[in-house]
C-alpha cells in the first residue's frame, strides 16, 4: 500500500466505517439513557426546572468556588487548558472546519494556522501534564484503570499526528496526514462506548440536574 | 541529430559551432534544469565535455503522446532541447522519419551496438490484461516490446504519469489491465518522471543528469528528489494565505481575485511532489495554481481516482450519508430495544424488592 | 502573436512571497565574502519561489550601474551591473528570446564575459587562414 492508497482508504472507507460505528453508538447509549425513563416527580413544582437546566449546563463550564479553586489549581488550569485547546484546534482549523462543513452543511470562520499551532502546543503539554499527574497522585492512581490510559493515548495521538503532519516531521506530509485521521477514526469509533461519551452526556446530566433542582426550588 | 555518434558531448555541440560562451549558458541552463546551484556549473561543464552521447530508444504505449508533446513543443530551439541533440535518438514513433520495417530495424541495430549502454525512455501505460492484445506495435505487444528492449538496457525512464503509475490508462475500472513500467521491470533502474505531462526541463534534466552525474537520487517512488523533493503547497506563493487562513471560497469570489489559497476549492498541492511551483510552465511564464486553479495532484499515482479533483483534501471522498443514515436508524432501534430491556429489569428488580424494617434489621443482628 | 510575452498581463494584486529582503541579505554576505575571501558567489533567481513583483523590486533595489554586456550566443544574454559594483544582474535567453535563466552574480565580472582560451585558439586559426 503505497501513500496514496493508504490516504484514499482512510478519506474514503475508513471515515465512512467510523462516521457509522461513531453515530450508531452515539444513537445507542442516547437511547438506552432515555428509554430507561424517570420515576414520576409526585413533589409540588417550586420553581422553573427548564431555564434551571439550562443554566446549569452553561454555569458548570466555570469552576465551582475559590476553595475548590485553589485545592486543585493544576487540574483546574492543565483540564481547563487540554480541552480549551482540543475546541480550538478540533473546530477552528480550517481543514477541519472544511470537513465538518463537507459533512454536516454547518460553517463557521476559523482562526490563522500559527494560532492553531500554538493551541496544538498548549493541548500536548496539557495532556501530558495530566497524564504526568495520574502516574505520580497515590490516589489517582489507585483510581486510574487501563481504559483511562487508553482514552488519554486515543485522544492524545491525533493532535500529535495532525501536529506532525502540519510540520513535516519523521514521513512525509500524506502518510501523516493519512494516520492522523485514521487516529481521529479510531477514536471516533470508541467515543460512543467508553468515558469519553462525556462529552456528549454532560450536557443531558447537567440539564437534568439542574431541571430537578430547579423544580425542587433549589439552587444547582 | 547529424552529429557522430563516437564523439562527446562537448565536441559534438563545438561541431554545431557552439561557442565556449554558449557551452558555458548550456551548462547554466542544464545545471538549472538539474535543480543544482550555480556553483555546480565547473563540475557539470567538465562531467559534459568528456560524456559520451547515450543512444535513446524511446517507446510509446497506452499514451495520448502528450509528453512528447510537452517537451518538444516547449522551448522549440532551445537550450535545453540541445539536450536532445547531444543524445543519439534512435527510436521514437512521433519523431522518427523511418516507419514499418525500418523502424524496428533502427531499434535493433540500436539494440545491438549499445548492448547494455542505452536508455530505454517509455512513454504510457503497458497493458498486460488477456495477454496485452489491447496495443500493439508491428504484430508485438507492449508487454514484448517492453521485455525485449529492456533486457540490453542500461536505465529505464518512465516518462508521464501513464508509464510511472498507469495514468489515466490504469484509472477505474481499467479495461485493459494496464500497469506502469516499475511494475514489470524489476532488473534494471527505473526513474519515474510523473506528471500529466511531466513538466519539459524536468525531462531534459534527468537525462542532462544521466550524461553528467549518472542516475539521480530517487525517493521511495522512483522520482529524482531533485525535482520532486518538495510539494507543491511548499513552495506555493499562496502559501502565506493559506497559513493565514484565508481562502477563495469559489472560482470568481473576492478571495479568488485577491490570490488567496486555493485549498477550499480542491487544491491537492499540499499532498503533490512535482517542481511546478518552482520551475512552472511555458517556459517559466506560470503554473496552474498562478492561472487561478488548484493542483490536481497529476504528478501522484492514481490521481484520476483520488477522490475528486474539487474535493478538499480534508472531506471524505465516499458516500457516507447513506451509511450514516443508516447507522442512526440501528443504533436508534437497537438502543430502544435496550433501554426498554433495562427498563423492564428495573421494574423488575422493583417487584421483587422487600421492604426492610427496622424489625428486620434487628433480627440481622441478634441473630 | 508570436510569442507568450506579446499577450499584454497585467500585474495586479500578485501578492509578495517575502523573499526578497532575505535575498538582498544574502547578496550583502555574497558581496562581503568577495571583499575579503576573493570568492564569487552566483544566485538562481528561478530556484527561489519569486512572483512577478519580488523579481521587479530585487531589481528596483539593486538599479542599474555602469556596465551593459550583451552576449549573442545561444540567443542573446544581458549583463548588467547594478549600482553595487561587484552585482551583476545576469538574464539568459535562448534565440525565441524566452528567459532560461536569471542570475544575481557577485564577482569582479561574470565568467561568461572573457573570452574562451579554446575560442580565442579557434580565433587564431580562423585568422591564419585567412591571411595566409
Ligand atoms: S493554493 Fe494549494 S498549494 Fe498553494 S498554499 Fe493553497 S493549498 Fe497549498
Ligand atoms: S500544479 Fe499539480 S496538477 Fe498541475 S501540473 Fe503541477 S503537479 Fe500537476
Amino acid at each position: 500500500m503505497n501513500e496514496v492508497n493508504f490516504l484514499l482508504w482512510v478519506r474514503g472507507i475508513g471515515f465512512d466505517i467510523a462516521l457509522a460505528i461513531f453515530v450508531f453508538g452515539i444513537m445507542l447509549r442516547f437511547m438506552e439513557i432515555l428509554w430507561l425513563g424517570r420515576k414520576p416527580e409526585l413533589a409540588a413544582v417550586r420553581g422553573n426546572g427548564v431555564a434551571s437546566g439550562m443554566r446549569t449546563v452553561f454555569s458548570r463550564f466555570l469552576p465551582a468556588d475559590s476553595n475548590t479553586l485553589k485545592r486543585s489549581l493544576f487540574m483546574v488550569v492543565a483540564g481547563y487548558g487540554f480541552h480549551i485547546g482540543l475546541f480550538v484546534v478540533i473546530f477552528l482549523f480550517a481543514p477541519h472546519a472544511e470537513l465538518i462543513e463537507s459533512v454536516t452543511g454547518l460553517s463557521w470562520p476559523t482562526l490563522p494556522s500559527p494560532i492553531v499551532d500554538f493551541f496544538t502546543v498548549l493541548t500536548m503539554l496539557a495532556l501530558m501534564a495530566l497524564l504526568w499527574r495520574r502516574l505520580t497522585h497515590p490516589v489517582l492512581r489507585f483510581l486510574s484503570t487501563g481504559e483511562d490510559y487508553l482514552m488519554l493515548l486515543l485522544t492524545f495521538l491525533p493532535v500529535l499526528t495532525g501536529y506532525m503532519a502540519f510540520h513535516h516531521l519523521f514521513l512525509s506530509y500524506g502518510w501523516m496526514l493519512g494516520l492522523h485521521i485514521l487516529s481521529v477514526e479510531l477514536l471516533l469509533i470508541v467515543i460512543p462506548f467508553t468515558k469519553l461519551i462525556h462529552m456528549f452526556t454532560l450536557f443531558m446530566a447537567r440539564w437534568y440536574s439542574g431541571f430537578m433542582a430547579g423544580q425542587k426550588g433549589v439552587q444547582s | 541529430m547529424t552529429t557522430r555518434k563516437d564523439l562527446t558531448v562537448g565536441e559534438a555541440l563545438r561541431t554545431q559551432g557552439i561557442s565556449r560562451r554558449g557551452f558555458l549558458k548550456f551548462c547554466a541552463a542544464t545545471a538549472s534544469m538539474m535543480a543544482l546551484p550555480p556553483s555546480s556549473i565547473p563540475a557539470i561543464a567538465a562531467a559534459l565535455e568528456k560524456a559520451r552521447r547515450p543512444s535513446v530508444i524511446w517507446l510509446s504505449f497506452q499514451e495520448c503522446t502528450g509528453c512528447t508533446e510537452s517537451l518538444t513543443r516547449s522551448h522549440a530551439p532551445s537550450i535545453e532541447g540541445l539536450i536532445f541533440n547531444v543524445i543519439s535518438l534512435d527510436y521514437h514513433h512521433t519523431l522518427q522519419a523511418a516507419s514499418g520495417d525500418a523502424a524496428e530495424e533502427a531499434r535493433h541495430t540500436a539494440m545491438k551496438e549499445n548492448d547494455g549502454k542505452y536508455i530505454v525512455v517509455v512513454d504510457g501505460s503497458i497493458p498486460v490484461k488477456d495477454g496485452g492484445v489491447y496495443s500493439t506495435i508491428a504484430g508485438m505487444t507492449n508487454l514484448e516490446i517492453l521485455k525485449e528492449t529492456v533486457a540490453g538496457a542500461a536505465a529505464v525512464i518512465a516518462v508521464g504519469s501513464c508509464a510511472a503509475f498507469g495514468g489515466l490508462p490504469a484509472a477505474n475500472p481499467n479495461p485493459t489491465g494496464a500497469v506502469s513500467v516499475s511494475e514489470l521491470v524489476k532488473d534494471k533502474p527505473v526513474v519515474n518522471i510523473p506528471g500529466c505531462p511531466p513538466i519539459p526541463v524536468v525531462i531534459s534534466g534527468v537525462i542532462a543528469h544521466f550524461l553528467t552525474f549518472g542516475l539521480p537520487e530517487l525517493d521511495n517512488l522512483g522520482r529524482p528528489k531533485a525535482f520532486y523533493g518538495t510539494s507543491i503547497h511548499d513552495r506555493c506563493y499562496r502559501r502565506p494565505f493559506y497559513d493565514k487562513g484565508l481562502f477563495a471560497e469559489t472560482f470568481d469570489d473576492e478571495g479568488a481575485k485577491k490570490g488567496w489559497c486555493l485549498y477550499k476549492l480542491g487544491c491537492k498541492g499540499p499532498t503533490t511532489y512535482n517542481a511546478c511551483a518552482t520551475m512552472k510552465w511555458n517556459n517559466g511564464t506560470s503554473f496552474p495554481i498562478e492561472a487561478g486553479h488548484g493542483c490536481i495532484g497529476c504528478s501522484e499515482p492514481q490521481f484520476w481516482d483520488a477522490g475528486g479533483f474539487y474535493k478538499a483534501l480534508a472531506e471524505p471522498t465516499g458516500n457516507f450519508t447513506t451509511t450514516a443514515g443508516v447507522a442512526v436508524a440501528a443504533g436508534a432501534a437497537l438502543g430502544a430495544a435496550s433501554g426498554l430491556l433495562n427498563r423492564n429489569k428495573q421494574k423488575q428488580a422493583g417487584a421483587e424488592h422487600e421492604t426492610v424494617t427496622a424489625d428486620n434489621l434487628e433480627k440481622e443482628q441478634t441473630s | 502573436m508570436s510569442h507568450l510575452t506579446d499577450i499584454p498581463v497585467a500585474l495586479e494584486n500578485l501578492p509578495s512571497t517575502h523573499n526578497v529582503t532575505p535575498l538582498l541579505n544574502e547578496v550583502r554576505h555574497a558581496l562581503q565574502a568577495l571583499l575579503t575571501t576573493g570568492e564569487a558567489t552566483q544566485i538562481d533567481l528561478r530556484s527561489i519561489p519569486l512572483s512577478d513583483r519580488d523579481v521587479a523590486q530585487i531589481q528596483d533595489a539593486l538599479g542599474v550601474g555602469e556596465v551593459e554586456i550583451q552576449i549573442n550566443a545561444l540567443g542573446p544574454s544581458m549583463i548588467k551591473e547594478t549600482t553595487f559594483a561587484g552585482v551583476w544582474w545576469v538574464e539568459h535567453r535562448n534565440s525565441s528570446n524566452e528567459l532560461t535563466g536569471r542570475y544575481i552574480e557577485i564577482t569582479p565580472v561574470p565568467d561568461i564575459v572573457p573570452s574562451a582560451m579554446s575560442d580565442i585558439q579557434d580565433g587564431l586559426e580562423r585568422l591564419n587562414r585567412r591571411v595566409e
